[in-house]
């Protein structure tokens, strides 16, 4: 059906969509819309999931937990602060191997008080073993979210996945919408190891240093194979729903001598900003990276890199041109730190940064001269 | 009264201290619980007695959690087994440390949002798991490694904090009046919504008492009024029978004090103040029996 809703509004249409048993849920600025217009399905009755609301964001994200153990499918959300009270419990729903779905609405972290869009809540969250997805309107948001449902549910992986999408600028922003029927697209929930009082056992009971080692090395042994699960859902996806998605989105990169790579919403400007550099001649390309966690394979072959990075590792440099730098040693990058705390980064700021690069250097827009 | 089953759900020989009465309540606990049970446990003494993986000392299924966390994931717990149409018992059992400080915020949501669970805090008194430091449950003039010199600050009123969320039902006991305790957890489990369960749990190696003196120690904390047996079930008090002998004829409270070492030296001043809450408590309990408040 094709209809008109806010980023927040497209992911709760998708966790109705997808039918989880529990929510458990905390609000917070900009994520709000997402658990009220849950709230609104399961008091209307257009929903049948017991709706927790927690006292606080650690609770919710055990309440997800202590549900999901028992064998359902769970949804919360959050955003910020949030994200960072429960991080705790998300290496906890990671090392119990829960797939709980959680849609994490990106802002800034204080002091001061700033409610807009920058990746240091979910980049915070980077090592806990969880897979993320950053998204980049509203069809994407709905989509990726159930998507979601399908690839942390598979019994290849079994691990959390968290979709992130920006603050206000995604999360409050209206655009059209065409919700689907999932259908068995995301097939009933099997938990080999959930909780059976007929065959009792230990969970998270004192573990010794081989064992803990093993266990950690098959969350990875799930993530390094979860690429091939992820590509499997998305082409499942566009097979029976229409819209095709990958690790990556790639808007005029294969004669690109420059790409502009970058996360959310940034990668929609990007876009604008290489239709305006091609008009001046310069072969520019836009690749915004999907997947997060796991971090996936990049044909960036030789072409110098203009990386947009909404959160910084302080002491080392920009999370995502890192995570560029770790894997690709030679990549030639110039690092851009731009839109942190929702400052404003529109496509003529983007097309004057690849403008002005300077290869191998870091610039924060806005107060480098 | 039925007899107590002789199924255990705790297997012996377990990595417990010698005389530990939590492992001991738990066992009563459980055969009160019976098999369609599942246990939250939260940091604390009981994480450990499970033994190490692949092992459990439990037949029934044990779901270990972080330390601030018992009572949120007892609530996801208990909501899905309640869309499944499940009856299982949902069970916290958590130290003093996990309920009265790190833990009390999830408690006091889980209770205000009326979970149908169980929620029992077995109370030694201080954080016994990692060497006996000083807890919001601690009692004023008690020695732990944290407060050598005594604590200063009275213990925290968990109860009075537990009957705020005015739950359907209620109570306290101590493994050293085992029918007490296993009729308590028979008729909490039986009330729908929350109950909560407080558990004077006397501990040898942090008590600094013989490992065969924690049943006696535990008597005498009934019988100086230092522990006071009750339950409430929808408001209604009543001071359970061990605690209106109690109430009759109260041994003096340094027969309970000077048989532990982590009293040994404890002023007179730190004394009186035990003597004057004790009192208090103890009046403030009857006259909510005899319905006068």
């Amino acid at each position: 059906m094709l209809t008109v809703a806010t980023g927040n509004k497209a992911v709760a249409a998708a966790v109705k969509e997808a039918k989880p048993a529990v929510v458990a849920a905390y609000p917070i600025t900009p994520q709000t819309e997402i658990v009220e217009q849950i709230a609104e399905y399961v008091t209307a009755g257009e929903m049948d999931a017991r709706y927790i609301p927690v006292e606080s964001e650690h609770s919710a994200m055990t309440a997800c937990i202590g549900a999901s153990i028992t064998g359902v499918r769970t949804f919360t959300a959050t955003s910020s602060h949030g994200l960072l009270y429960m991080h705790e419990m998300l290496h906890w729903a990671a090392g119990a191997r829960l797939p709980i779905v959680m849609a994490n609405v990106n802002r800034a972290l204080g002091p001061g008080w700033n409610v807009w869009a920058e990746h240091t809540d979910a980049f915070s969250q980077r090592d806990t073993g969880w897979l993320q997805f950053f998204v980049s309107t509203v069809q994407e948001a709905y989509d990726t979210t159930l998507m979601a449902f399908r690839i942390a549910e598979d019994t290849g992986i079994l691990l959390p996945v968290m979709v992130n999408l920006d603050g206000f600028v995604l999360s409050h922003i209206m655009q059209s919408l065409e919700t689907v029927e999932i259908g068995d697209y995301i097939p009933p929930m099997v938990l080999p190891h959930k909780i059976d009082t007929e065959n009792p056992t230990g969970y998270g009971t004192l573990t010794g240093p081989n064992d803990h080692f093993k266990f950690r090395w098959e969350i990875e042994r799930a993530m390094r194979h979860s690429p091939s699960v992820i590509r499997d859902a998305e082409e499942e996806f566009a097979k029976r729903f229409g819209r095709k998605y990958g690790p990556t989105d790639e808007y005029l990169c294969d004669d690109a001598d420059i790409l502009i790579v970058s996360m959310g919403t940034l990668g929609k400007e990007a876009e604008v900003a290489v239709d305006i550099l091609r008009k001046e001649g310069v072969k520019a390309g836009s690749m915004r990276i999907r997947w997060f966690r796991p971090f996936p394979e990049l044909d960036i072959r030789d072409r110098d890199l203009v990386v947009l990075d909404r959160g910084y590792s302080f002491g080392f440099g920009g999370v995502l041109t890192d995570s560029i730098k770790s894997r690709y040693r030679d990549a030639s990058i110039f690092s851009v730190v731009a839109g942190l705390g929702g400052q404003e980064v529109t496509y003529d700021d983007i097309a004057e940064f690849v403008r002005n690069r300077r290869m191998n250097e870091e610039y924060w827009f806005g107060v480098d001269a | 009264m039925a007899e107590i089953p002789k199924e255990e759900y705790l297997e012996k020989c377990t990595t417990a201290c010698a005389g530990c009465t939590s492992s001991l309540s738990l066992r009563y606990v459980l055969k009160a619980a019976g098999p369609d049970t599942v246990l939250v446990v939260p940091a604390c003494c009981t994480s450990i007695l499970q033994g190490i993986y692949p092992n459990t000392a439990f037949n029934i299924p044990v779901y270990n959690i972080a330390f601030a966390a018992a009572a949120a994931c007892a609530s996801g717990m208990s909501e899905a087994f309640a869309s499944m149409g499940k009856k299982t018992n949902v069970i916290v059992y958590a130290g003093d440390g996990g309920t009265v400080d790190i833990g009390i915020q999830a408690l006091s949501g889980a209770l205000e949002r009326g979970t149908d669970f169980l929620y029992i805090c077995y109370d030694n008194e201080a954080y016994g798991n990692t060497g006996m430091q000083r807890s919001g449950a601690t009692p004023m003039g008690a020695r732990t490694t944290t407060t050598p010199g005594g604590k200063t600050d009275a213990k925290k009123d968990l109860d009075r904090i537990v009957a705020a969320h005015n739950i359907p039902y209620q109570a306290t006991a101590t493994p050293a009046y085992p029918k007490d305790l296993y009729e308590k957890v028979k008729t909490a489990l039986a009330t729908p919504g929350p109950s909560f369960i407080h558990i004077l749990a006397p501990c040898p190696p942090g008590w600094r008492i013989a490992s065969d003196m924690s049943v006696t120690v535990g008597k005498l904390a009934v019988k100086t009024g230092s522990w006071v047996l009750w339950e409430r079930k929808y408001g209604e008090l009543r001071i359970s029978s061990p605690s209106k002998g109690a109430m009759k004829k109260r041994a003096p409270l340094r027969d309970y004090l000077s048989v532990q070492g982590r009293f040994k030296g404890i002023s007179d001043s730190a004394v009186n103040e035990l003597e004057q809450a004790i009192e208090k408590n103890l009046a403030q309990l009857a006259k909510e029996e005899a319905g006068e408040c």
